[in-house]
């Protein structure tokens, strides 16, 4: 602690930008200063989403629409305590800064946001922003909020300290904005000569700070009274026994909404989609391209497109709580029996939205900044019983398990085995991430430090933009792989022409793969199912139904007892187990592609539990087999 | 670690009491956490106070810098501070 860091400050003139026109602007702030509000604000709905080359950091881009400039591009950095933290975020925000980021262009403006509630504190970014030298206009968001708790500070004198000018906003009513016009106008004029600046030594947190509250008291800042009613409200949110019992109350009533809410929408959703493709077909009569669209193509991306109800309802309880500021208290509560997986609090909703679906689950990750810990995540996830494996679980239950009372009549043999293969999974994601968690993604320096941000009631405006945000990167991304992938199988399944399913190409290579799963108890029409459901885990139940109404000696028969004919109590038990812990659904691999920005942890993930799948349901079918 | 002769606690942040302040004395901690935590307010003598524990004991709310921030114990304990003696009634 002895390293001097006294008063020395370096100046520096800011770089006098070539006048003229202006093109990209850039949105920078500290998290939880409402920037991404006020990114919504000034683009409007006119704004895209996409990965930065090479990391996982996304890009939001667009038009400055919100404020009549059209012709603008607004950046949006993510959100950051400084420039020099070793933090992939704060990499991105450095590169693209320095017009240094592939893809994106160099700014000519910064809109730096600061909340004024802590301004104190927030001025640090200001100083390593300023000294970049672009043109800069500083916004004090949440002004309005300082204003009414008593807060107040002197902008002009602001403007002086900081040699750029100031403006105070409110970007979740939408106030202030003009100001940010008249700044971009200005600039498009020519520059004129700024005064030099006094700026701290660059890198060095404490002479940041010495320099943000020396300005702080010169602009007569007074820091606002903190909110009484969030303090009321934590001492009962996290209260030592209503705080764990409102969790479990949330954590419940979401889980269930998504399911019981959820469930019957995406049902309605699938009659909708597959009455549309019925229509379609009709019109197009008899044939390959009937086929190959109806039957291929929109089966198969409809089969995706089901999910996206669901989707919406959890992102929307997500966003909800996320907004509210009660997602921080929920990641508090849940720190600790996380951590003892290795894992930490934020690990919490995405693990539990994924009994629904992996796939937003996988997208919810984003919310845990340690990359090594979100990737653990990601990767445990779709050990999570998701509701695609119920289709085969139930069928096969219902084939093979007899419905025998185990503790009256309320639960019975068929519940019993149903809840085991949920907690096969669970117990499968908790071994998995503590295997990461000291392996290949060890724990990493990064601590768990967490902001508890005061409670705010959320907005219907953020919380429909997130929707569509999300809705939109799930349908394009997943969308375009299952594309393709169903594209693919159903070529396999239809070359040569004119035969059916067993001489077809998938056919043969069902046969040919029969020799790798006859140990598990499966047989070539098994296979066939497990190669079809590769895209998606429910697909299985339709194959396994169009493979037994083909053949001869089982087309009489229900699918049930066709089964029951055609395969052992040791390989249907083989057959859920598997399933309990195979990575059978495309979109998610395309969405942990997407979200990782690798192919390599799709891959490690797939080779992975298909190995523990394949091993598991070797050992079920032996020991069933051997005992039962 | 007692400093006796102004009669000043020196302890480790989270052995900090619920409702006690204490002003940070150092980080000893690696660099880019200590960067990270002195961003997020604990700077040396900046003011601190223990506001809650979450329900399982662990991790601990401080209040900072008008902010409130949640540490686990392994964090905290390598955060100094000095207890004043005024706060100790």
């Amino acid at each position: 602690m002895s390293d001097c860091c006294a008063p020395a400050t370096i100046e520096i003139a800011p770089t006098p930008r070539i006048a003229g026109k202006i093109q990209t602007v850039v949105l920078v702030g500290p998290p939880n200063s409402g920037k991404s509000t006020l990114f919504n604000r000034l683009t409007g709905l006119r704004q895209k989403v996409a990965n930065y080359p090479g990391v996982t950091v996304e890009q939001h881009y667009g038009k400055l629409s919100g404020i009549g400039r059209g012709d603008l591009t607004l950046i949006d950095l993510p959100g950051i305590y400084s420039l020099n933290t070793q933090s992939e975020d704060a990499r991105v925000a450095v590169d693209v800064l320095h017009g240094k980021m592939p893809g994106a262009p160099s700014p000519d403006a910064v809109l730096l946001v600061l909340d004024s509630l802590h301004l104190q504190r927030q001025l640090m970014l200001a100083a390593p922003i300023l000294s970049l030298g672009l043109p800069t206009l500083v916004l004090l968001n949440m002004s309005d909020l300082m204003e009414t708790r008593g807060g107040e500070v002197d902008t002009l004198a602001l403007a002086q300290e900081l040699g750029v000018p100031v403006a105070k906003i409110s970007a979740s009513r939408g106030t202030g904005l003009d100001a940010i016009r008249h700044f971009l106008d200005k600039r498009s004029q020519p520059v004129p000569v700024t005064p030099r600046l006094e700026l701290p030594v660059v890198g060095n947190p404490r002479s940041y700070r010495q320099w943000a509250t020396g300005i702080s008291t010169r602009t007569k800042y007074k820091a606002p009274l903190s909110s009484e009613w969030t303090r009321k409200l934590d001492s009962f949110l996290l209260g030592r026994v209503t705080g764990p019992l409102l969790f479990l109350v949330v954590v419940f009533g979401v889980f269930q909404i998504v399911f019981s809410v959820g469930l019957p929408i995406s049902n309605a959703f699938q009659d909708l989609l597959n009455g549309a493709g019925r229509q379609v077909g009709l019109l197009l009569g008899h044939g390959w391209l009937e086929s190959l669209l109806i039957e291929g193509v929109w089966k198969g991306v409809s089969s995706v497109l089901v999910f996206l109800p669901q989707i919406l309802l959890l992102f929307l309880f997500v966003g909800i709580l996320e907004d509210s500021g009660y997602l921080a208290r929920a990641a508090l509560i849940a720190d600790r029996v996380m951590r003892v997986i290795g894992l930490n609090g934020k690990a919490f909703i995405p693990l539990l939205s994924a009994y629904a679906c992996a796939v937003p689950a996988i997208m919810a990750t984003r919310t845990i900044e340690n990359k090594r810990d979100r990737f653990a995540t990601i990767l445990v996830t779709p050990f999570m019983t998701c509701s695609a494996r119920l289709p085969i679980y139930m069928l096969m239950i219902a084939a093979f398990i007899p419905n025998k009372p185990i503790l009256g009549n309320f639960f019975g043999l068929q519940a019993a085995v149903m809840l085991s293969l949920y907690a096969l999974g669970f117990l499968a994601a908790l071994a998995t991430a503590r295997l990461l968690k000291s392996s290949i993604l060890k724990a990493s320096s990064a601590p768990f430090i967490l902001e508890l941000p005061q409670y705010r009631v959320p907005t219907l405006r953020s919380l429909g933009l997130r929707l569509l945000d999300r809705g939109k990167v799930f349908v394009q991304q997943a969308g375009t792989v299952i594309l393709a992938v169903t594209l693919v199988l159903w070529v396999l399944s239809h070359v040569p022409f004119h035969t059916d399913l067993p001489q077809s190409i998938i056919g043969h290579v069902g046969q040919w793969i029969e020799p790798v799963i006859k140990p598990l108890g499966f047989n070539w029409k098994i296979g066939i199912g497990l190669l079809s459901s590769v895209v998606a885990r429910e697909v299985i139940v339709g194959t396994l139904g169009t493979l037994y109404g083909a053949d001869p000696a089982t087309q009489s028969l229900s699918l049930q007892a066709a089964l029951r004919h055609d395969l052992t109590l040791g390989g249907a038990m083989a057959l859920v187990v598997f399933f309990a812990f195979a990575m059978q659904c495309t979109s998610t691999l395309a969405i942990v592609k997407r979200e990782t920005n690798s192919w390599k942890w799709p891959a490690l993930q797939f080779a992975y539990m298909t190995v523990l799948a394949y091993v598991a349901a070797l050992a079920t079918n032996v020991l069933v087999s051997r005992f039962f | 670690m007692l400093c006796s002769r102004k009669r000043v606690n020196l302890t480790a942040l989270s052995e900090l009491k619920i409702g006690r302040s204490g002003i940070v004395e150092g980080l000893q901690l690696p660099d880019e956490i200590q960067h990270h935590l002195m961003h997020m307010g604990f700077m040396p003598e900046a003011r601190v106070r223990a506001v809650r524990r979450a329900p399982t004991g662990d991790p601990t709310v401080y209040a900072i810098d008008g902010m409130e921030v949640a540490l686990r114990r392994e964090t905290a304990r390598w955060i100094s501070v000095r207890e004043s003696e005024e706060e100790s009634r």
